[in-house]
């Protein structure tokens, strides 16, 4: 099929496609909320502290599962491990502040837009596995938020 | 918030605040060593925060990947394109067999 009027990628057909052609034949069911939250912000940005998440791992696949999830001082950034679904031939992830923009959030905070950073950032890498996310990861993040203090939850997916 | 690339996957799934920025999957908070790009996308998502008055809000950010038509449909049809259909039913099949002997799968 040829596109005339480009619009954005669907994702989710594209890797259908790719899998069912290796033979993978029931499409992954994508997360789908029937009810999506929503929150004010609970004052303005300055008196606010935002929580950097990224979806990228900071160790290789190849070490399991422990670990996968991790909260680090911003101080610890540099390289991250990006093994999962980007595409490679258009681009690369050598710059850690494509995937998590730490500079950017400081630069707010330092300019007064923005209260504050949490002194961590947050880790919760790509996983197939929707009980997982609901069930151990989005409680393990939220807790970590809460113990910094975070107002805003900032999750920039890989 | 999310901020991210695969707008059809964000939008399905249903989040308060989504930031599309419409480039390659990879590079969701602007191109690489880009700075003061990474700092207007910031800046725009800060925006959409304080702007936002309620659930499945999408802002599209204006920014581009490439401006030449060509290269744009390149990059959107080139990934996870089905050019050799057979290497990928062996691919899969490989993948199958070495889960299947517990050896890591390949990528």
């Amino acid at each position: 099929m040829t596109t005339t009027h480009p619009r954005f990628v669907s994702y989710i057909d594209k890797s259908r496609e790719y899998y069912q052609a290796q033979g993978y034949e029931a499409p992954y069911r994508w997360a789908t909320e029937a009810t999506v939250p929503f929150a004010p912000m609970p004052g303005p940005l300055k008196s606010l502290r935002l929580g950097l998440i990224t979806t990228a791992d900071r160790a290789p696949r190849s070490e399991g599962r422990a670990g996968m999830l991790y909260a680090q001082p911003l101080a610890s950034r540099g390289a991250f491990h990006t093994e999962m679904f980007w595409d490679r031939d258009a681009t690369h992830t050598d710059d850690p502040e494509t995937l998590l923009p730490i500079a950017a959030a400081e630069a707010a905070v330092a300019e007064g837009v923005l209260g504050s950073v949490s002194p961590r950032f947050y880790g919760v890498p790509t996983e197939y596995s929707q009980r997982r996310t609901r069930e151990e990861d989005a409680p393990a993040i939220l807790s970590w938020l809460q113990d910094d203090q975070v107002d805003i939850a900032f999750l920039a997916a890989l | 918030m999310v901020v991210g690339s695969a707008r059809d996957i964000v939008e399905t799934c249903g989040v308060p605040r989504f930031l599309f920025v419409d480039y390659p999957l990879g590079n969701p908070c602007g191109r690489p060593w880009a700075p003061a790009e990474q700092k207007g996308l910031f800046a725009q998502a800060l925006r959409l925060l304080e702007g936002a008055y309620g659930p499945r809000t999408t802002v599209q950010a204006p920014e581009r990947w490439v401006e030449d038509p060509a290269a744009d449909r390149h990059w959107r049809e080139n990934f996870m394109a089905l050019r050799d259909r057979k290497a990928l039913a062996e691919a899969g099949a490989a993948r199958r067999a070495a889960q299947a002997t517990g050896e890591k799968p390949v990528r």
